[in-house]
């Protein structure tokens, strides 16, 4: 299976992330292109009864590396395990979701093959043939269009970007057995968040503050409950203190896909615009009209958010009912 | 404890990206260069250990005469000594090369940690760490905003979507940097003054013992078809009213009917 497409999906505490049906629906679609099989691939311990669920997205097989070294990620382990799997029937091409862990984990396995690896992807296209990868650089003020020497092309693909497609199929799980000896490292203490608070990089709406915030961000976070948004925010509210570093959007921060960004108080410094501007729509409040934030969005309001935030968390309110 | 510290220059980020004539490459004019403010982290915590367990801080980087500037920064800062990976051979490569020639240049450098930023902000890769803890076959920790050194053992917290990890590795180990690390020192004038006479030694590709051709661009796996700007968007639509609640009533209606997002 030279020509084969494997995605890596990821798990966590015995449920699929999201990214892990949009590299399996991305897979899909390669394979179909390439007249090539998919595999999917489920890495964890105690994670077997999860298999059937890549078949409904497309998935031809189902490779299940199951082993109590596995049950917490630890990167080492991982990319052994990957590496024994798919030695047998190296594919073609290799796609992970470019979260933490999928990043982490596709760097040291691209190192391991000596192969080469597109991070962070925002689109796969074919080209006479070729594989071409799309992958923003300088936190997205540029776009590199890349192909890739060699077998296999791996590439990690950015959360939120590709499009889930169920397609159910039958597909054959296998368990390959693995022997991953000795872990050098060992997970101490898992410290999460169980606010059920969405991930800025997952979000579908994503409301941020700036220094118009003056620190005050309840009015953010009203109307982020409202519409079920992740709160994010600017270097310069993150370097006032008045967030924390991983709620950062910019180039020195999180770079943000989601579908809706309102803007709030935030002037739209270049290093934060890199960050949001593969956003679908973007709404900005300021009182600046000349702020440049208004240049990367789509609806402006010039105002103060103060005034405008809670008769929009109402208005939201009122229109979910 | 002999700390290394990987480090890359890069452009400022708030300065404006051009893309090069070639249509491949970024314009190297009228850009301000600086080190990547991730390593920055790296050596500040590099410093810190240092201060606070003895031994040696050594920065290495790799790239073009001007790479210096941001050796010296480093040693301004107070790291020991610097390498300079210099060689017509090793430029224009992608990460995999970068990882092969910094891993060939550690062989000779002794170390119990390597710091290195979690990525460049340049290009964004982050695999360079990860992938010179591969070639040594050593551990790595990614995206670790504490640290803690135990006995032969490195304690590093790392930040997960959601949440912290805190994972233990035995030494050697190489650890990525995350922003919340620490607060990057600046350099002082006698720093400054001091980082002139520090050793900084310079290698070639020959040096190292690595193969010209499976470095720089004649070793790239990553093959850059173009460079393009991003998208365009449509002139910005002003969103007015009498009151606030006109406003916040239109923009949800906008949001709802036109734009179906909410």
């Amino acid at each position: 299976m030279a020509d084969g497409i494997v995605a890596v999906t990821e798990q966590r505490e015995g449920k699929f992330r999201k990214v892990s049906y949009e590299v399996v629906s991305e897979g899909r679609r390669l394979a179909d292109a390439r007249g090539a099989k998919l595999t999917a691939v489920v890495m964890g311990s105690g994670v077997q009864g999860l298999a059937s669920e890549l078949a409904a997205y497309g998935a031809d097989r189902v490779l299940v590396l199951d082993d109590p070294a596995l049950a917490d990620f630890r990167v080492e382990a991982y990319t052994e395990a990957l590496a024994q799997a798919l030695a047998a029937d190296p594919p073609a091409v290799i796609l992970f979701g470019a979260t933490v862990q999928g990043k982490d984990l596709a760097a040291r396995y691209a190192a391991r093959l000596d192969a080469g690896l597109a991070m962070d992807c925002t689109a796969i296209d074919i080209r006479d043939g070729d594989l071409v990868f799309t992958r923003p650089m300088f936190g997205g003020k540029i776009l590199a269009e890349v192909k890739i020497a060699g077998l296999p092309q791996i590439a990690a693909v950015r959360p939120n970007v590709m499009r889930i497609e169920r397609q159910p199929r039958q597909a054959a799980v296998e368990a390959p057995a693995l022997s991953l000896g000795a872990v050098p490292t060992a997970v101490v203490e898992k410290r999460m968040d169980t606010s059920g608070r969405v991930e800025l990089t997952e979000a579908d709406i994503i409301v941020s503050g700036g220094r118009g915030t003056g620190g005050n961000f309840a009015p953010i976070e009203e109307l982020a409950a409202a519409l079920g948004a992740a709160v994010g925010a600017s270097r310069s509210a993150v370097d006032e203190g008045w967030r924390k570093h991983s709620d950062q959007v910019g180039q020195t921060g999180k770079v943000v896909s989601p579908t809706l960004y309102i803007a709030c108080g935030i002037s739209g410094a270049i290093q934060h615009l890199a960050g949001m501007s593969s956003s679908k729509v973007i709404v900005a409040i300021n009182k600046d009209p000349e702020a440049p934030i208004f240049s990367k969005a789509d609806y402006g309001v010039v105002g103060d958010m103060f005034q405008i935030l809670p008769k929009l968390t109402e208005a939201v309110k009122a229109l979910k009912g | 404890m002999n700390v290394v510290v990987l480090v890359k220059q890069v452009p400022d980020t708030e300065s404006l990206v051009q893309i090069a004539a070639d249509g491949v490459s970024i314009r190297k004019e009228d850009v301000k260069w600086v080190m990547n403010p991730y390593d920055e982290l790296a050596v500040e915590e590099a410093l810190r250990i240092r201060e606070a367990k003895g031994g040696t801080v050594t920065v290495v980087s790799l790239g073009g005469a001007r790479v210096q500037e941001t050796i010296r920064t480093a040693l301004a800062m107070g790291a020991d000594k610097g390498v300079h990976i210099q060689d017509p051979a090793a430029e224009g490569g992608d990460a995999l090369a970068t990882a092969r020639i910094l891993a060939a240049a550690l062989k000779s450098i002794p170390f119990d940690l390597i710091l290195c930023g979690q990525r460049g902000v340049d290009e964004d890769n982050g695999q360079v760490g990860p992938a010179v803890a591969e070639r040594l076959g050593i551990p790595h920790l990614a995206l670790v905003v504490k640290l803690e050194l135990l006995d032969g053992r490195v304690r590093g917290h790392r930040l997960v979507e959601g949440g912290t990890v805190v994972v233990e590795a035995p030494l050697p180990a190489l650890i990525t940097t995350q922003r919340g690390l620490n607060e990057p020192r600046y350099a002082s004038l006698p720093g400054i003054m001091k980082a002139k006479k520090k050793p900084l030694e310079v290698k070639t590709l020959a040096d190292l013992g690595v193969d010209p051709a499976t470095v720089g661009a004649a070793g790239r796996k990553i093959l850059v078809q173009a460079l393009k700007l991003p998208p365009t968007r449509k002139a910005v639509r002003m969103i007015s009213g009498e009151t606030p609640e006109a406003v916040a009533a239109e923009l949800v209606r906008v949001l709802h009917e036109e734009a179906r997002l909410i």
